[in-house]
């Protein structure tokens, strides 16, 4: 008898399947797969373009199961939080989410994530890699206790301005008072789902977590009231297209993390990736406080920001200048798109100071292949917000009903 | 968290009021600061203190000989007017050996072997001499630190270059080839009696978690010759009253200055406010308030136990953890009825040192033990008589016999509660093979394992050295980097004990040291 393959040792299935694998597959017309923090997972299902537009004008749903997801709890499970991340986790209410960002000794990112809490003193951390040495060897002195729980849990983004009419006509009743960063706790399918208001998009959207058992009915349920609302299941690259329109960073991306750069000087602290806000030095010590106290007094020596690019070519891997001629280069482009929604030459890039001031004129070089020969072309480009697209229905309570 | 605070506080308080707490806090004294020292048991001294074992006898706890504290410290403290007193100075080591004249270890001859070992012994002595004089600046300040734009740690690390460059090309070349060896290799290339190479490889294994074969012993060998080197003086040197009546000159002194000494007050807690030390909570729930706090107690005990990892950054607290603490020399203490009778020791020889180490191979094998957790089947020893120089110790014509016993690993597998007695009976059956007789004359013993020193001492692992002295925990990785100059993270906190460069033995240094960094802050 064979054995099956959900038994198969590891090294013939390097890669996992996430719980709602099957349907995936079913519609992964182009079979474009990718890998993700061990899961195989849907670069693109038909075209990066056509399920783009699922998240800005209906709804669309990511398999976001690979995301990290560790349980913390314990008696010491806020001042433990409170010293690894940068926010104060204190003033976290019950059943509200937090963005947050975590850094080395040198106040240097280690990654972002969000925080959820569960309970009075039980907490998940999701993050978009495995981190589990950081998270212990800051658990020395602490009573609380860490565990990985990412293949524990199904989890689903829906996401887009009908994703809440979606959620609805699914029968998750109430699903529309959930303010942004809320959680809230539905039956869908005759199942248990805990639904937060969070997302990757800067959409209106809301992510569901469930038991991997009951993932496919959710699937299949949400597929179902959703036909007429235009939902689509979207693969990463959609994705990444409205996380650069929202200004959102990527690790390997746009910054790596403090624990795996090799050379010096490629840290990145939050004060130069533009996250200052999330920085609260009053609510006592956390890791890496102190040098971004030193930091923030000296000021960031360069900054992430928006670019707003002449042309309709995006800026991959462009360098920045101060002037057409490119002769003195101030930065790089992390992360560049045509936006479709904004019908802007957007990008994302690390410019030193003081170039990095919003309303700058700085200059990037973009190289285009055309039919293999490669033209560069210099253009101007304006140093703005980095949230090119930030549409009032985002944070809108009650979302609006289609 | 209530409990009274008291008096309007000091500017400096020093947890632990063992010779380095003790020497810091006269350096802080002397120069103005108003000093509390806060010792948790019952007399100051912490290891470094001489108790009654059995009763009417007394004996050294901890180290039993003074050899690296600076002679100038001594005279910088006046401590010879706070009643310190020699009971003998420049004492001689000679190797015992079984069946076989004694080896008697001199600075320019060793006795008993041939005449080609004796030549190489001279040259051998020599170049080490050399090498450590080039060293021994290094014991006078805090190490510079690396990675830093600061000029002067650039010209710290730019002076060290120099001192060994001027050794002068062979010299440099022949430091440089050794400095990473391991003791035994360099012993082979230079002797051929497996006793003086023993004897010779006993120092660089003294008190650290190596056999003569493990890497960087030369640097360990280096290390203990360049701190004698730079004490001078006295060398070897036993005090009338044991190695306590060293701190007990030290709190005298202290006492002059106008430091305030308190026994029997553990500290709890070191109070943080602002992100700045502010003082302290005894065990007794006692606040006390101090612009600046210095910790003589071990970095783990300092940083993880009073003051908490939440105060600190997550990769110090990695590092601070993993400082290799688990210390292996057990002390052994004897009550004897009369004098012990070494086979063939002078009398004059019998009041120094003694070492049982016959071969490196005999250490190597004695370590082997301690890899697997467990003791030496056959120990080796440094033994010393300190009644010979000092009769108070004992009643009339008794005798105490004081001698460091490795390797007693600190995780012993079988538990030292069991192992105890087994252990004890090793070393004295070790004893009676060379003072036959010996065993007859006790009338009362104490064997001191580092869990027993970590119980009476408080420090964590039982290292007498507050961890390990090895190449990754020396200089400025000493304890750890981002602490090595005696500063912590946290504005306010220093440390000031053996866990600091330049580290264990009863030197003083690091209290010094710890002073003038603070004395170099805090104005």
């Amino acid at each position: 008898m064979p054995i099956p393959e959900s038994l198969a040792p590891h090294f013939k299935q390097p890669l996992l399947k996430t719980p709602f694998h099957e349907r995936a597959r079913a519609l992964a017309q182009v079979e474009s797969f990718i890998p993700w923090a061990g899961y195989t997972t849907v670069d693109v299902f038909t075209t990066a373009e056509q399920e783009y537009f699922a998240i800005r004008n209906a709804t669309s749903l990511y398999d976001l199961t690979p995301m990290v997801k560790y349980r913390i709890a314990g008696p010491d499970a806020v001042a433990y939080l409170n010293r690894l991340v940068t926010r104060d986790i204190a003033k976290l209410g019950p059943n509200r989410v937090a963005y947050c960002v975590w850094c080395n000794d040198n106040g240097h990112l280690i990654d972002d994530g969000t925080v959820f809490r569960l309970g009075e003193s039980e907490y998940r951390l999701c993050t978009a890699e495995r981190q589990i040495n950081w998270l212990l060897d800051s658990a020395i002195g602490f009573d609380v206790t860490i565990e990985e729980a990412t293949a524990q849990i199904a989890s689903l983004a829906v996401q887009g301005p009908t994703s809440c009419a979606v959620l609805k006509a699914a029968g998750l009743h109430g699903v529309e008072k959930l303010k942004p960063f809320d959680i809230g706790y539905f039956q869908l399918a005759a199942v248990p789902v805990t639904v937060s208001r969070t997302g990757f998009t800067g959409d209106l959207g809301y992510e569901l977590w469930m038991d991997p058992a009951a993932a496919e009915a959710v699937w299949d349920a949400l597929m179902l009231a959703g036909r007429s609302r235009g939902i689509r299941a979207i693969g990463s690259q959609a994705l990444n297209i409205a996380r650069i329109e929202a200004g959102f960073i990527s690790p390997h991306v746009d910054f790596i993390s403090a624990e795996q750069t090799i050379r010096t000087g490629r840290d990145r602290s939050p004060l130069e990736l533009g996250l200052g806000w999330l920085l609260n030095f009053d609510k006592g010590h956390f890791t890496g406080r102190r040098a971004l106290l030193a930091e923030r007094q000296a000021g960031p020596r360069r900054q992430l920001v928006g670019l707003d690019i002449a042309g309709n070519k995006p800026a991959h891997n462009a360098l920045v200048y101060t002037e057409h001629s490119g002769k003195r280069e101030i930065g790089n482009v992390t992360s560049a798109v045509w936006s479709p929604t904004c019908k802007r030459n957007i990008a994302l890039a690390m410019v030193a100071s003081p170039h990095f001031a919003l309303g700058s004129t700085v200059w990037v070089d973009i190289y285009l292949n055309r039919e293999l020969v490669w033209e560069r072309r210099m253009s101007r480009a304006r140093v703005v917000e980095r949230a090119f697209f930030a549409p009032a229905r985002r944070s809108a309570t009650p979302p609006a009903d289609f | 968290m209530a409990g009274e605070e008291t008096g309007a506080g000091f500017d400096v308080v020093v947890i632990g009021g063992g010779h380095n707490g003790l020497v810091c806090a006269n350096y802080l004294a002397r120069s103005g600061r108003s000093v509390l020292v806060l010792e948790a048991n019952a007399r100051l001294g912490g290891a470094a203190v001489t108790r009654e074992f059995a009763p009417g006898y007394q004996v050294s706890a901890g180290a039993h000989l003074l050899h690296l504290m600076p002679s100038e410290m001594i005279g910088a403290l006046k401590l010879e007017s706070h009643g310190l007193a020699w009971a003998g100075t420049h004492l001689p080591t000679t190797a015992l050996i079984e069946a076989r004249e004694p080896l008697a270890i001199a600075l320019v001859l060793a006795s008993g072997v041939s005449a080609a070992d004796a030549a190489a012994y001279a040259l051998y002595t020599t170049r080490m001499r050399r090498y450590a004089a080039a060293l021994a600046p290094l014991f006078a300040s805090v190490p510079p630190r690396l990675g830093t734009n600061a000029w002067s740690d650039r010209l710290a690390l730019l002076r060290l270059g120099l001192q060994i460059r001027r050794l002068g090309r062979t010299d440099m070349r022949e430091l440089l080839r050794i400095g990473g060896m391991n003791v035994y290799d360099l012993l082979e290339e230079n002797f051929q009696s497996p006793q003086l190479k023993g004897a010779l490889a006993f120092d660089a294994v003294l008190g650290t978690n190596f056999g003569p074969r493990s890497p960087g012993t030369v640097l360990t060998l280096l290390y203990r010759l360049a701190a004698e080197s730079a004490a001078g003086a006295a060398g070897l040197a036993q005090l009338r009253g044991g190695l306590g009546s060293l701190c007990e000159a030290l709190a005298s002194a202290a006492n002059a200055a106008g430091a305030t000494l308190r026994t029997s007050a553990p500290v709890a807690r070191i109070l943080v406010a602002a992100d700045r030390a502010s003082g302290v909570v005894l065990e007794s729930g006692e606040q006390i308030r101090a612009r600046t706090v210095i910790s003589s107690a071990d970095p783990k005990t300092t940083l993880l136990k009073l003051l908490g990892a939440r105060h600190l950054d997550t990769g110090f607290v990695r590092r601070v953890g993993h400082i290799r603490t688990r210390g292996l020399a057990a002390k052994l203490h004897l009550a004897l009825s009369r004098a012990p009778q070494f086979t063939g020791v002078s009398a004059q020889q019998s009041a120094g040192r003694l070492l049982i180490a016959p071969s490196m191979q005999y250490i190597e094998h004695a370590y082997n033990h301690a890899k697997y957790g467990e003791f030496s089947e056959q120990p080796v020893m440094e033994i010393t008589v300190p009644t010979i120089g000092d009769s108070s110790l004992a009643p009339a014509g008794h005798h105490v016999l004081s001698a460091i016993v490795q390797y007693a690993p600190y995780a012993l597998k079988a538990g030292w509660d069991a192992a105890r007695p087994q252990f004890t009976e090793r070393a004295v059956a070790m004893l009676e093979r060379h003072a036959p007789g010996i065993r007859e004359s006790i009338v009362g013993a104490e064997l001191l394992t580092p869990v027993d020193m970590e119980r009476e001492f408080r420090i964590e692992g039982g290292h007498w050295h507050h961890g390990e002295l090895a190449f990754d925990q020396f200089l400025m990785v000493r304890p750890v980097p981002g602490a090595a100059q005696h500063r912590t993270p946290l504005a306010g906190l220093y440390l000031c004990g053996a866990g600091c460069h330049p580290g264990g033995g009863v030197m003083g240094i690091a209290g010094r040291n710890a002073a003038q960094q603070v004395l170099k802050q805090v104005t």
